[in-house]
């Protein structure tokens, strides 16, 4: 039998609607069990929020997205820690993750315009103690997003009625 | 060819239609296939090709796409030029993988030379078992409700069906009482589909036991169709063939179909002893030659890294199994709670309308398709299946239709006898 936590968080990181009797009849438990158990996952921080995944491209004025990768040089009194939770402060910044290979930090930015954001990181983030060099890379399109494909295309179709 | 030869065609054609009642090529049938009923599955799929927005409920195969890492597999393989013939028997590494995976999965040795013929689908390796066990009159013995397929394959390679029911209130199993009224002198061979199709039984290793000593003291062969095995929701599935002294005696068919979300690559294996395996691979060597190499390619990425994929498949059937299952009781339609595979089998006598009628009724007035329960044997009459294949919110759509469905009924009086609330 598989934890009964994980199979609610797979109900719920697909559909974070799902309320707790709909997740019960899925799972063949009670809606109180369910209750208690999200209840749980809440408190204890495995759930940290209930969204709505976007197509934000399909609105008019969409956004515009930067992945950014930071070179760091690091203090005795300054860790990436402190680097990364001052960036993650900023509310443009949707990401931010410290990475293996020519670059130490990446995260990534939302703003109005490409103007907006190049000046976000050239002011605030360019200019951070510690921040050696940066390097912008501006998202053209994005075709799949938490696990989620954007593009549209048409599902070949099944039969209706097979043995 | 010219434009003159196309004529002169046309003119010899004419010639030929010309002089009735020399050429008539019903005439020319074998006499089996044109007694052979088509199937009732078909026939239903004629009337619902023609109709718009219908929710199906009527498909027997996965609603995922195979996975990629597995489709991804065979276009590498077509662009590195894999596309000539395998041996009769099927690549020896999907052989090797499936012996493996087979030995992990019920702890049965199987040698990949002499024991596992690779087959184009399960359909062909339960058509190669009957022809090539079966001599012009051996019986055998198939429990219904069941897949559409045994009874024409058992007739078409010269052998006599002999259907035998199984009840709701035996939970759809096999029970040996009614197994041993069905064998006679001439019975060969008995078929277990387990989990079962259309009705979502299983036999669990003591059901199964309890049939063995009849299959022994009257020699029978047992041809297992598991395709659904990996689609088993409590407890582990138990073949036939994991019984003291019973793998020898089973013709084990299984395929990636429904596991792996593979139904269109057409592959499925055998396992059974060398003298039977060799027998079928006589046969299929003459008649299919290999299945398709690029499927067989497939097959190899499914089984090796398919796992994790099967499973996240299988928790997804198993929730909408309970969501359908739920709905069905609130509706009031009496449902054996399935055990296995991706079918709900809910009774539809309380209605006083016959399988066929519900159905055509239900996709004329509703557009929801489900299958018939008599296309899978008499016994199938008075239920309809119900495939949950389908993604939740087709299930809660169909689940409407079907409730507003039996109220129109009720309302309307239907021969008096309405809905019965169980």
């Amino acid at each position: 039998m598989r934890d009964f936590a994980k199979e609610i968080l797979e109900v719920l990181e697909e559909n974070a609607r799902a309320t707790p009797g709909e997740i019960a009849t899925l799972l063949g438990r009670s809606e109180e069990e369910v209750s208690g158990e999200i209840k749980g996952l809440e408190e204890s921080g495995v759930i940290r929020k209930y969204m709505t995944m976007i197509n934000w491209e399909k609105i008019d004025d969409g956004y515009v997205y930067a992945i950014v990768e930071l070179k760091v040089s690091l203090h005795r009194d300054k860790g990436y820690d402190a680097i990364a939770e001052r960036i993650a402060r900023f509310s443009e910044v949707q990401s931010v993750r410290l990475i293996s290979g020519d670059h130490d930090i990446s995260f990534t930015v939302r703003g109005k315009s490409m103007k907006d954001v190049a000046f976000f990181v050239t002011e605030k983030i360019a200019t951070l103690k510690g921040v050696e060099s940066t390097c912008t890379h501006f998202v053209l399109k994005s075709y799949k997003e938490h696990g989620v494909i954007l593009y549209d295309r048409a599902q070949p179709k099944r039969l209706v009625v097979t043995a | 060819m010219t434009d003159g030869e196309i004529g002169e065609k046309k003119n010899k054609k004419k010639l030929t239609m010309a002089k009735p009642g020399l050429w008539r090529p019903e005439a020319h049938l074998s006499t089996t296939v044109r007694d052979m009923p088509p199937s009732g599955i078909r026939k239903f799929f004629d009337i619902v090709v023609e109709m718009e927005d219908v929710i199906s409920l009527g498909v027997g195969e996965p609603d995922f796409p195979t996975p990629w890492h597995i489709r991804e597999a065979c276009i590498y393989s077509l662009e590195g030029g894999q596309t000539s013939y395998t041996s009769n028997k099927g690549l020896p590494e999907l052989r090797e993988v499936l012996a493996e995976s087979v030995e992990e999965d019920l702890a049965l040795d199987y040698d990949p030379e002499e024991e596992i013929l690779i087959t184009t689908g399960v359909s062909e390796a339960v058509d190669l078992a009957f022809r090539a066990t079966l001599n012009p009159g051996d019986e055998v013995i198939v429990p219904q409700p069941c897949y559409v397929a045994y009874v024409p394959d058992v007739l078409l390679a010269g052998g006599v069906p002999r259907p035998v029911a199984t009840r709701l209130s035996e939970e759809f199993k096999l029970r040996p009482e009614d197994l041993a009224g069905e064998i006679t002198e001439r019975t060969k061979a008995l078929v277990l589909s387990y989990p079962n199709n259309p009705t979502g039984a299983v036999m669990t290793r003591e059901d199964l036991e309890e049939i063995a000593d009849l299959v022994v003291e009257n020699d029978l062969l047992v041809v297992s169709d598991e395709v659904y095995d990996k689609l088993t929701y409590d407890g582990k599935h138990a073949s036939f063939a994991q019984l003291e002294g019973m793998q020898e005696r089973t013709v084990l068919l299984n395929g990636l179909s429904k596991s792996s979300a593979m139904t269109g690559w057409r592959i499925g294996y055998a396992l059974g002893d060398p003298a039977i395996i060799g027998a079928m691979t006589k046969v299929h060597q003459y008649t299919m030659l290999c299945a398709p190499t690029m499927a067989q390619v497939a097959a190899i990425e499914a089984v090796r890294r398919g796992e994790g994929e099967v499973m996240a498949m299988k928790r997804e059937y198993d929730r909408r199994r309970r969501l359908f299952v739920s709905e069905l009781e609130r509706l009031g339609l009496p449902c054996f709670e399935p055990k296995g595979a991706f079918y709900a089998f809910p009774s539809i006598q309380g209605t006083g309308l016959t399988s066929e009628e519900f159905a055509e009724e239900l996709l004329k007035e509703e557009r929801v398709a489900a299958v018939p329960g008599n296309a899978f044997g008499e016994s199938g009459e008075g239920f309809i299946r119900c495939s949950y294949a389908t993604s939740k919110e087709e299930i809660l759509e169909a689940i409407d239709r079907i409730e507003r469905f039996l109220a129109n009924l009720e309302a309307r009086g239907r021969s008096g006898k309405g809905i019965k609330k169980v």
